[in-house]
């Protein structure tokens, strides 16, 4: 019998803000430019500088801090993260150690420990060797990034699995990217994960040692990076070995783990107020415009769409992109009577599947109008048009922006009405298809699929799928 | 006091590489130092707010506008090496 184990995971989640310059000078923020040509004598650290926090940097954290439901502090200060790398040239990173912005939120099931503002560290490329850190001779340091304003957010260890982590890493982004205040782009680094991973016998609630997975740059990494580390940590319990502090590094192409030497052994930062900074405290206005301009929310979305009857899986995905949430509700608005799941279906199945059919087509280029796949909708729903008839309908409007109502007069696609016209088409069906017609008869259901393929094909697809199965069992018989 | 083995910690974390004759010196040149802060733990605090600052400022902030950056070629003329537009750094690897 062996024990049960259950992962308790915390994150450390960064999110560099989209202003228009960094945290303590006028730099100008950008990514992808040649090498140090947004630097100056502050974020160069070069003697005899001051830094001035930007506002802006602010306002966008105090939205964050509202967004994730925290108590935004009334007393900000600044302390000094000393450490010696290439990659911060004061040798101290400018934080929030001790009066963070925002406190005690919670976003889903998840409670938010606090989020507190920073910089961004330089960029650093390791030359000769292999590249990741260990056996490099040299480093290239790139300072354009390096005092980019960063949200850094610490969540309480109340996650417990890989796949956890990935869906709730997933609302977090869409939450902060609907805010506006950064690109998210974990590719690019504007969003950073790193995870605190320990295991304990279920049912527990002590804390095993941990280990600490660094920047992995896709929630799908994150998931196996830490499926995989928890199962190291099982194998070393069970086998009687100690779980041992330590950074690690998941490669994806490989699926292994490897450890990293951190940048401070002991994470000795000798903290000290940074009297170069005088204290921040937001007025009453600042705190209620953070409050007060917070756009609906992904999750709050998701559980409207939800309510009115849009399945939860279609509710998530449209609630995560703010573009698509908007074309569904162009759809809904264009057309009275059109029922929310059906038309969510339509959006995020039909849709969404023949643009990137179409040359991956973003929405935003799509020729077709909501208020045209609304009408579409219609169509289908009022039965003058079958399910499959509608997907050819949406296969032209993709590719030209023809109106569906032209095109299934031009391609005659109105669906059968007349039955006498459909009972023909059925009769023959079963005459020319005597085999599968037989087996039905004796018992096997299922070959009825075959007779219905016959009578589509037949009809061009313009035949109601319902109507036509009535039809075939009246007729052999069922 | 403090200990050599304290001396030798914070140099490493500060990467520097010292003489046995400048751990010795440090470590007795640091301990009075500490021993002078110390003096001020006899003052009584009890209740008193901790002071970051003398003056009585605050939100002192800068508006989001951008200002103009160095030259690259000003920026790197006082690095000791650069490379490709970059800063040439030993590695941080290659133990001081």
């Amino acid at each position: 019998m062996s024990t049960e184990y259950e992962a308790v995971i915390g994150l450390e989640i960064h999110v560099q803000l989209s202003t228009k310059t960094k945290m303590f000078c006028g730099c100008e923020l950008s990514f992808g430019d040649d090498a140090n040509v947004h630097t100056c004598p502050v974020c160069l650290a070069l003697p005899g500088v001051l830094p001035a926090p930007n506002r802006t940097a602010f306002e966008y954290a105090l939205k964050i801090g509202a967004a994730l439901d925290c108590e935004l502090s009334s007393f900000n200060s600044f302390d000094r993260k000393n450490y010696f790398y290439p990659d911060n040239p004061k040798a101290y990173q400018i934080t929030q150690a001790v009066n963070p912005f925002a406190v005690n939120g919670k976003l889903g099931e998840v409670r938010i420990h606090h989020a507190h503002l920073e910089e961004d560290a330089a960029k650093t490329i390791h030359t000769g060797g292999a590249g990741r850190i260990q056996g490099s001779d040299a480093s290239l340091v790139d300072f354009n990034r390096g005092g980019t304003p960063l949200v850094e957010i610490v969540t309480e260890p109340d996650l417990h699995s890989g796949a956890q982590v990935r869906e709730w890493g997933q609302l977090l982004r869409a939450t902060i990217k609907q805010l506006g205040v950064s690109d998210v782009n974990m590719e690019e680094g504007s969003l950073r994960c790193d995870a605190n991973v320990s295991i304990r016998p279920a049912g527990s609630s002590e804390l095993g040692t941990k280990t600490e997975m660094k920047n992995m740059n896709s929630f799908r990494f994150i998931e196996r990076g830490i499926d995989a580390e928890i199962a190291r940590q099982k194998a070393l319990v069970e086998a009687g070995e100690p779980v041992v502090q330590e950074t690690l590094h998941f490669d994806p192409s490989t699926g292994e783990l490897h450890s990293l030497r951190s940048k401070e052994e002991a994470h000795d930062y000798r903290y000290l107020p940074e009297p170069d900074l005088v204290p921040v405290v937001p007025t009453q206005a600042m705190l209620d415009e953070a409050r007060n301009s917070l756009p609906e929310l992904p999750a709050a979305r998701a559980a409207r769409y939800e309510e009115i009857g849009v399945s939860e899986q279609a509710a998530l995905l449209l609630s995560f992109e703010t573009d698509w949430a908007e074309y569904f509700e162009g759809v809904l608005a264009a057309k009275k009577g059109v029922d929310p799941r059906v038309a969510a279906n339509w959006v995020t199945g039909e849709l969404s599947a023949e643009l990137r059919k179409q040359d991956e087509q973003p929405l935003a280029e799509t020729k077709v109008e909501p208020a045209a796949l609304a009408t579409l909708i219609g169509l289908v729903a009022e039965k003058k048009i079958s399910h499959g008839a509608g997907k050819t309908v949406l296969e032209e409007m993709v590719a030209s922006g023809a109106d569906p109502e032209t095109v299934v007069a031009d391609k005659g696609l109105e669906q059968i009405s007349d039955s006498g016209e459909l009972e023909k088409i059925v009769i023959q069906a079963i005459e020319d298809n005597p085999k599968p017609s037989e087996q039905v008869r004796s018992g096997n259901e299922k070959a009825i699929g075959a007779l219905v393929g016959a009578v589509m094909k037949a009809t061009q697809g313009r035949a109601d799928g319902g109507e036509v199965n009535r039809l075939l069992r009246q007729h052999l018989g069922l | 006091m403090i200990e050599r083995e304290q001396v030798l910690h914070v140099a490493r974390l500060s990467r520097l590489r010292l003489s046995e004759e400048e751990i010795d010196t440090l470590t007795g040149e640091l301990s009075s130092v500490l021993d002078h802060v110390d003096k001020l733990a006899e003052v009584d605090i009890e209740g008193v707010e901790p002071t970051s600052h003398v003056v009585p400022l605050e939100n002192v902030l800068r508006d989001d506008e951008p200002r103009p950056s160095l030259d690259r070629d000003v920026a790197l003329s006082q690095a000791p090496d650069a490379h490709d537009g970059a800063f040439r750094v030993p590695s941080p690897q290659a133990e001081a």
